[in-house]
C-alpha cells in the first residue's frame, strides 16, 4: 500500500515525479543520440501497452510483436503509399494492430498462464510467418524500406528533430495508459488480476474485459509500432519476431510490472545498454541482458522502480492509514500465479 | 424461487451431487446442511454458475440459468459469498464495496473516465460497510483484515449487489462465538427483503435462522423440513453421527 500511495496516491510527489518525467523526455536528446532517445520512447510506450496487460491485468501476452510489428508495417505502408502526415500513418497501423487483436484476444483470454503465453506466441509466430511470406506487400527478408517521415513539409531528417515530432504522439499513448488504469475500467482489470472467480461473482464478464484491455494494449503497441518504423524509415521481420516480444517482456518486468513507471524506465535502461554494448563493438548482448534481468529478478522482484518506490516508502510510513489509497501495483510473477 | 430438477454433478465418474430436485420459496431462509462431502458447496457452485451440471436444470425465478455464466446469473439479482474467503487482497475495503456497486451499474466498461466517478458510490458504500461493522477500516486493504472481518467483507459485498436471492457459503465458518453471534444478527437483519440459502455446518445458526433445512448425504437429499423436524429425523441422526447412536 505505500508504494500505491507513492506512486498513484496523489499529492506532490506524484506531481514532481511528473514533472521530471517531462524534463527528462524534453531533454533526452541533448544527452543520448536523438536516433536512439525515439528507440528509447517508442519502446517505453510498447513497454507500457504490455504492463497493462502483464501488471495489472495478471495476463502475460508473449506476442506482442505481432502489433507492434504488424503496426510497423502497416504504418510504413501508409506513410509510403499516402504521403500523409506521419501521425497519420501512425494512427492507421495503430487501428490495424487493434484490429488484429480482437480476434487474437477472443480466442486467447479463456487460457490463462503458461497457456495464455503460448497462445499469445502461436499467434504472433504466424504473424511473422505472413510478414515473411508476403513479399509482395512486406519486403519479406529485405523488410518494408524507405518509409518517409511526412509532417507538413517539414524536414523532420535530423533525428533530433524527429525526436521533437514523436514525443506528442508517445506522451499522448503514456496518457491514454495512464487514464485507463486510473479508471472505472482500471479498477476493474485490477480486481480480475486479484481474484477473478470473485470479479465474477459481482457480475464482471471478465473475459470481455480481458478482450478489451488486450484490444486497447495492442493499440498502444501499435502506436508504439508505428513510431519507431517511421524513425528507422524501416520495418523489418525483427519487428514481428518473437525475440521483440521476450524484449518487451523483459523491459516490464525490470522496471517493474504494475507501476506503468517502471516500464519506461526498463525500456531505456535496455535500449541504452544495447546501444553501448554495440557500438563498443562487444556482441554479447543476450548475456548481457539475460544476466542484468536475472539478477533483478532474483534480488529485486519488483524490478527497479518497485524497488525505488519501496525504499522511499520506508520514509513515509507514516500517513499509512490516512486516506484510502488506490492499489498497491502487483509486484511478483508469484503474485499472479496465486490471483489465478 | 430456486427449482432444480434431477441435478447432477459427476467429477471423474464420483457423483458429488446426485439427483437433487430442490425447491427453495420466495423470501425463505433455507439452509443446505449436511456432512462434509455431501455436495453441498458442489451444489452451490452450480446453483451460481460456477459448475456446469452434468445432467438436470435449475430455475431461478421461472428463468432456465442452467448454462448460464456466473456474471450473468450475478446480474440476474444473485448474489453469493465464498466459503473460502475470496478478496481483492490489494483493494481497500472501500474500493472493494465500491467496485461491487459499479457492477451493478454496469460502467466497468468505462476506460476512458476518471476513477473518481467511482465516488459517487461512497456514501453508499460507507453504509453497507458500517451495517457489517466495518466502517473504521474501510481505507485498509482487505488482506490485512482478521479472519471474522473478511467474512463480514464478503457479506458487504454481497449485499452491494442488493441481490434478490443471496447464497451464503458458510458464512461463520471459522469463526469465534462473539463473531458467530454477530453474523446470526446480521443475516437476520438482511434476509428482511429477499430469499437467502445457507450452507451451515454450525446448527445453532442453522436453528435460529432457517425456515426450512434440506440435509444432504452422498449428493442426495436426505431430508427436508423445518429445523425441529430435520433434527427429530433418524436418518439425519446416523448420518451426522452414524450407526451406533442409532
Amino acid at each position: 500500500m505505500i508504494t500505491a500511495r507513492l506512486l498513484q496516491g496523489g499529492g506532490a510527489l506524484r506531481w514532481t515525479l511528473l514533472v521530471v518525467g517531462l524534463v527528462v523526455a524534453l531533454a533526452l536528446p541533448w544527452f543520448v543520440y536523438p536516433p536512439i532517445a525515439t528507440d528509447m520512447i517508442a519502446w517505453a510506450l510498447f513497454a507500457v501497452a504490455l504492463d497493462l496487460l502483464l501488471g495489472y491485468t495478471g495476463l502475460l501476452s508473449f506476442g506482442h510483436a505481432a502489433f507492434w510489428g504488424s503496426s510497423a508495417y502497416a504504418t510504413g505502408l501508409v506513410a509510403i503509399h499516402t504521403g500523409m502526415p506521419f501521425y497519420v500513418a501512425v494512427l492507421a497501423g495503430a487501428l490495424v494492430a487493434a484490429a488484429l487483436a480482437v480476434p487474437i484476444a477472443y480466442l486467447s483470454v479463456r487460457r490463462t498462464g503458461i497457456y495464455f503465453a503460448m497462445v499469445t506466441l502461436a499467434f504472433a509466430q504466424l504473424i511473422y510467418f505472413v510478414a515473411n511470406q508476403w513479399r509482395s506487400v512486406t519486403g519479406g527478408e529485405n523488410g518494408l524500406q524507405g518509409i518517409p517521415r511526412n509532417l507538413f513539409g517539414l524536414d523532420l531528417s535530423d533525428g533530433f528533430y524527429f525526436y521533437y515530432a514523436a514525443l506528442p504522439v508517445i506522451l499522448l499513448g503514456l496518457f491514454a495508459a495512464w487514464r485507463i488504469v486510473h479508471s472505472p475500467f482500471g479498477r476493474v482489470i485490477i480486481a480480475i488480476r486479484e481474484n477473478p472467480a470473485r470479479a465474477r461473482a459481482l457480475g464482471y464478464s471478465v473475459d470481455r474485459y480481458k478482450i478489451l484491455v488486450f484490444v486497447l494494449s495492442a493499440f498502444l503497441a501499435g502506436v508504439a509500432g508505428g513510431v519507431y518504423a517511421i524513425g528507422h524509415g524501416f520495418a523489418s521481420l525483427q519487428e514481428v519476431y518473437w525475440t521483440t516480444s521476450g524484449k518487451v517482456v523483459v523491459m516490464t518486468v525490470l522496471g517493474g510490472m504494475g507501476t506503468l513507471w517502471g516500464a519506461v524506465v526498463g525500456a531505456g535502461i535496455i535500449v541504452q545498454l544495447e546501444d553501448y554494448l554495440a557500438t563498443a563493438g562487444i556482441d554479447a548482448n543476450g548475456i548481457v541482458t539475460g544476466a542484468i534481468f536475472a539478477i533483478t529478478v532474483l534480488l529485486f522482484r519488483k524490478g527497479i522502480w518497485g524497488t525505488v518506490a519501496q525504499l522511499l516508502g520506508r520514509r513515509r510510513r507514516d500517513d499509512r492509514d490516512a486516506e484510502p489509497g488506490p492499489v498497491r501495483p502487483a509486484t511478483t510473477t508469484e503474485e499472479h500465479a496465486d490471483a489465478r | 424461487m430456486i427449482r432444480t430438477r434431477g441435478l447432477v454433478k459427476e467429477f471423474n465418474g464420483f457423483r458429488a451431487v446426485d439427483g437433487v430436485d430442490l425447491e427453495i420459496g420466495s423470501g425463505t431462509l433455507h439452509a443446505l446442511v449436511g456432512p462434509n462431502g455431501a455436495g453441498k458447496t458442489t451444489l452451490f457452485n452450480m446453483l451460481t454458475g460456477f459448475i456446469n451440471p452434468s445432467e438436470g436444470e435449475i430455475l431461478i425465478e421461472g428463468v432456465d440459468v442452467t448454462a448460464m455464466a456466473p456474471e450473468q446469473i450475478a446480474r440476474r439479482g444473485v448474489a453469493r459469498s465464498f466459503q473460502i474467503t475470496s478478496l481483492f487482497e490489494e483493494l481497500s475495503l472501500l474500493q472493494h464495496v465500491e467496485l461491487a456497486l459499479q457492477g451493478r451499474s454496469g460502467q466497468g466498461y468505462r476506460f476512458w473516465q476518471s476513477d473518481k466517478r467511482l465516488r459517487r458510490f461512497r456514501d453508499e458504500a460507507h453504509e453497507l460497510l458500517d451495517r457489517v461493522g466495518l466502517l473504521s477500516s474501510a481505507g485498509r486493504p482487505a488482506g490485512a483484515l482478521s479472519y471474522g472481518q473478511k467474512r463480514a467483507l464478503e457479506l458487504a459485498l454481497a449485499l452491494a449487489l442488493s441481490p434478490r436471492l443471496l447464497l451464503l457459503d458458510e458464512p461463520t465458518a471459522g469463526m469465534g462465538i462473539e463473531d458467530v453471534a454477530k453474523t446470526i444478527d446480521l443475516i437476520a437483519r438482511i434476509r428482511e427483503d429477499r430469499t437467502v440459502v445457507l450452507v451451515e455446518h454450525n446448527m445453532k445458526v442453522v436453528g435460529s435462522l432457517a425456515d426450512r433445512v434440506t440435509v444432504l448425504q452422498f449428493g442426495k437429499i436426505l431430508a427436508e423440513g423445518d429445523y425441529d423436524e430435520v433434527r427429530a429425523d433418524p436418518r439425519v441422526i446416523t448420518a451426522y453421527l452414524g450407526e451406533s447412536v442409532a
